[in-house]
């Protein structure tokens, strides 16, 4: 049982340690809807795994990328802000995601997509999120500077330059590979949650990037942890454990930072 | 004096829009340019292209080699959910520079108390300086300025323009400068190059006000005070009051 319970936890992890510095990326560029357009996107990812027989994680960042083109290429025409064509393409995709995975006779368990289920990983599937999930971090690591330029001015960093479109693909590749694996630790619906709570909590309490990104980390694996517990013991779906595990530590992060700004006001 | 940057026929088309045609100009050492023109005129496309963040779509562009080129932006848009120092702010860019370079920069603009300020507490002339301080991190033979001016009040205008001009002289460095304040950028100028969407005129800044072309685009009643400009420096508070009714 206790096997059972720490791999649930190891996979919990590792999609964490992609999340919650890609996470402070995606609230500081203000990009959350996109990360829930590309999660969304995830989920039709999954039905065309499911289909082709393609690995899930190339499947969900062939869409994750498909998704990113089609929206540069409506944004140029600029006939509808952003904010809606992220709405058409978020809710478009989970719409013909479930259609296909409602059409295609396969073995696919929709519900453990749309709300994730961490207590069903098995061996193979922790390898290959260990291998994506590291890989994406020293990746994130060795770019984590440029990043952190571009999201400052992308202009600035093209003057300076930066290949900011390259640095921009990137991004979205990493996001698109973390839709992948997150899928499973808390499913399609509450992605872009365990993205954006954990670097929102930690921005009470940070004074710089790093400091928020390592605390984002730290919290999401708090939440990772505890979540199991709560769904272990109280026998309650995990995704939904772990996000709402996440925004306690929101509310008593914020409640915290408030009190201390009063007290030195 | 050797030319550092020359512009040849430069035009610029997004979609259907011609947004700079044949624009010429050069640019020796140790000169002060300053580009004016009104709303949409072209003036950030224009530094866009000569920043290299843009590609003209006719024309050519002529570099001095290894031009070492220090940008100045309008503005950047921080979000606030961002924690960073203003030392950070200038140690994020593409070569490395250590703390002190960083130091250094913040004291010739006069904003060293401000380094481990939180950007987002800045205000308007602050964040100003430290955008200039980090324009002069990697020691540039040219300083391209975005509306260095934009939203401070009016004294903090007539002292950034002196820090400028201070800096400028340390660093024996050119200045291409873009301003849609006509009046107090035109006595520090060597040279003023009115645009709109082409160059409608160029020359000395006491030139430039009697010229006719200049006088259409920025009206007639405006031509008074910037004969007036001309002399002194203690006429600004007036021609402030006056002249900005033109943008």
């Amino acid at each position: 049982m206790i096997e059972l319970f720490l791999t649930a936890f190891l996979a919990g992890a590792l999609v964490v340690l992609m999340t919650a510095p890609l996470g402070c990326l995606v609230v500081w560029r203000r990009m959350a809807y996109f990360g829930d357009t590309l999660a969304h996107a995830g989920l039709l990812g999954a039905a065309l795994a499911m289909i082709s027989q393609l690995p899930l994680t190339l499947a969900a960042a062939l869409v994750g990328l498909i998704i990113a083109l089609i929206l540069h290429l409506l944004s140029r025409q600029q006939s509808l802000s952003n904010d809606s064509l992220l709405g058409v393409l978020s809710h478009g995709s989970l719409a013909i995601g479930m259609l296909a995975i409602w059409l295609v006779p396969t073995q696919v368990d929709l519900e453990a997509l749309l709300f994730g289920d961490l207590l069903v990983v098995s061996g193979s599937r922790l390898w290959q999120l260990a291998f994506v999930s590291l890989g994406s971090l020293i990746c994130l690591l060795i770019c984590w500077k440029p990043f952190l330029a571009i999201t400052l001015s992308p202009e600035l960093a093209m003057a300076e330059g930066l290949a900011v479109n390259r640095y921009q693909l990137l991004f979205i590749v990493l996001l698109a590979l973390s839709v992948a694996m997150g899928i499973q630790a808390v499913g399609v619906l509450l992605f872009t949650a365990l993205l954006i709570i954990p670097a929102a909590a930690a921005r009470a309490i940070s004074r710089s990037p790093e400091q928020m990104a390592i605390l984002a980390l730290m919290i999401g694996l708090g939440s990772v942890g505890l979540g199991l517990l709560l769904s272990w013991q109280l026998d309650l779906p995990t995704g939904p454990a772990i996000v709402c595990t996440a925004l306690a530590f929101f509310v008593a992060l914020r409640l915290v930072s408030s009190w201390f700004t009063k007290g030195s006001a | 004096m050797p030319e550092i940057l020359s512009l040849n026929n430069i035009g610029l088309r997004k979609g259907r829009q011609q947004i700079l045609s044949d624009i010429s100009f050069s640019l020796q050492d140790e000169q002060i340019l300053t580009i004016i023109g009104p709303n949409g005129a072209g003036k950030t496309s224009l530094l866009k292209i000569i920043l290299g963040i843009d590609k003209p779509s006719s024309g050519s562009l002529i570099k001095a080699k290894g031009l070492r080129i220090g940008y100045m932006p309008q503005k950047i848009h921080l979000d606030p959910s961002l924690p960073l120092d203003v030392l950070r702010l200038l140690r994020l860019n593409k070569g490395n520079v250590s703390q002190q370079d960083c130091l250094d920069a913040l004291s010739k603009t006069q904003v060293t108390h401000l380094a481990k300020q939180q950007v987002q507490a800045l205000s308007g002339g602050e964040m100003q300086r430290v955008l200039l301080a980090r324009a002069l991190l990697n020691r540039p033979q040219l300083l391209v300025l975005d509306e260095p001016v934009q939203g401070v009040d009016f004294l903090g205008e007539a002292q950034m323009y002196d820090l400028i001009q201070q800096v400028k002289e340390q660093l024996k460095a050119a200045v291409l400068m873009v301003s849609h304040d006509l009046h107090v950028v035109m006595a520090q100028s060597h040279e003023v190059l009115c645009i709109n969407g082409h160059i409608c005129c160029h020359g000395h800044p006491q030139s430039i006000s009697a010229n006719p072309e200049y006088q259409r685009l920025f009206g007639q009643q405006l031509a008074p005070n910037l004969g007036l400009y001309v002399h002194e420096h203690d006429h600004e508070h007036d021609l402030h009051h006056q002249g900005c009714s033109h943008d």
